[in-house]
């Protein structure tokens, strides 16, 4: 999706602003919206990748003007009411009117410090991977109105393998429920002139992490 | 907000999907259990055990694992080395990914369009941003964190720091020096 979430090389947005001594929370409910993602996620209702969706589709004025929980918050609402697991009168209320569905599992405090390590995207290789180390690829020129992990700057450009990552669940077909589709990653580096052009320092180089369908033999 | 998410907590909790104490036990976690002091005392340990430094640049999920601080250690955790002639930095550009295992969650910069829109055209006026002034002959690489792989940078130990312990090269290194944002303290300011 050609997203305003999708910002590299973007012009704009000003300094970068670090903040000393930042708190992990800025306000309660920043903890309780990610937290709350988490224990859904447990539960198997949606996948990493449709929830990376989520966030892509809120308006872009509204993407812009939320802070980074609040498009969290904003999402659960939006995938809750989208799966029918509560209804919007439920949610403006507060209480629930009606039964939940069942769902696979419940994320209870015994399984918190499990749940905390990242989730394994890795599946067996459905066939060989075409690409090796040292090869030459192109990045296809590609623009799905649905989810992508090929970012814009990167689409077109011409590079070099550096590693084979494994293979893992494709994003794009498993973010429209079009099943995990394993594909082949790489770590496909390019020369910063390349994506760039002139207004690159030239010793800069940039990599992106792209699954084998993004990519052709260059 | 905070009404807002309160009453999504609840309706959800009232169906059954989630359970309120493990929704306090996630949040503890994050505010005192992960954060960058893990990624600090693998940082340190590669300084001080060369042996232990290959392992974590040949299979860092592993190494780290073996460490002994995380019970367990997600898929694809990849640690690159920074070197006089090469800076490494990270960044998410379509989001917000981020080593939490070991660095916790990110800071809103990290997240922030200035941030993404910006590292990977023109890391070195980010790392201005920082207050970071490489030398004009160290090169920049920028890991744009696309898919479930994960960096951090194991940074150059800083001069002066021969013969330290471990828990004492920790309190050298910085969060932002694992993203690539900073540079470890000098040994001066820790001594």
């Amino acid at each position: 999706m050609d997203g305003i979430h999708d910002m590299g090389g973007m012009h704009g947005f000003g300094k970068v602003e670090p903040e000393p001594d930042e708190p992990v929370f800025h306000a309660e409910w920043e903890g309780h919206a990610l937290a709350i993602t988490r224990a859904m996620g447990y539960t198997g209702v949606w996948t990493i990748d449709q929830t990376r969706a989520g966030i892509e589709e809120l308006p872009p004025d509204v993407y812009l003007s939320s802070s980074y929980y609040k498009k969290w918050a904003l999402r659960l609402e939006n995938l809750v009411l989208a799966l029918g697991l509560a209804g919007a009168d439920e949610l403006k209320v507060g209480h629930a009117s009606r039964p939940g569905k069942a769902l696979k599992r419940k994320l209870t405090v015994a399984d918190v410090p499990a749940s905390l390590t990242r989730g394994s995207f890795a599946r067996p290789a459905p066939s060989p991977a075409l690409f090796k180390p040292g090869d030459r690829v192109r990045t296809k020129n590609i623009h799905p109105a649905t989810h992508t992990r090929l970012p814009r700057y990167a689409r077109g450009r011409t590079g070099v393998i550096e590693a084979l990552r494994g293979c893992h669940v494709f994003p794009d077909t498993v973010a429209i429920g079009n099943g995990e589709n394993p594909q082949w990653l790489y770590t496909v580096l390019f020369e910063g002139r390349e994506l760039w052009g002139d207004s690159a320092e030239p010793s800069l180089k940039v990599s992106i992490e792209a699954f084998e369908p993004y990519l052709e033999p260059a | 907000m905070q009404l807002r998410v309160r009453a999504l907590e609840t309706v959800l909790a009232e169906k059954g999907y989630i359970e309120p104490a493990a929704i306090n036990a996630i949040i503890e976690a994050y505010e005192t259990k992960v954060g960058p002091h893990i990624g600090a005392r693998v940082v340190a340990k590669a300084w001080s055990d060369p042996a232990f430094k290959r392992a974590l640049i040949a299979d860092a999920s592993q190494a780290v694992l073996a460490l002994g601080l995380l019970n367990r250690v997600g898929d694809h955790l990849i640690a690159v080395e920074n070197t006089p002639e090469l800076h490494n930095m990270i960044v998410c550009t379509l989001c917000s990914c981020y080593p939490w295992e070991v660095l916790g969650l990110p800071p809103v910069w990290y997240k922030s369009a200035p941030y993404r829109s910006r590292a990977v055209s023109d890391p070195r006026g980010v790392l201005n941003d920082f207050g970071v002034l490489l030398p004009a002959g160290t090169g920049i690489r920028v890991w744009d964190s696309t898919a479930e792989t994960r960096f951090i940078v194991l940074p150059m130990p800083p001069a002066g720091t021969a013969g330290w312990s471990e828990e004492k090269l920790a309190t050298l290194v910085t969060r932002d020096c694992m993203i690539g944002t900073g540079l470890p303290k000098e040994a001066s300011e820790v001594a």
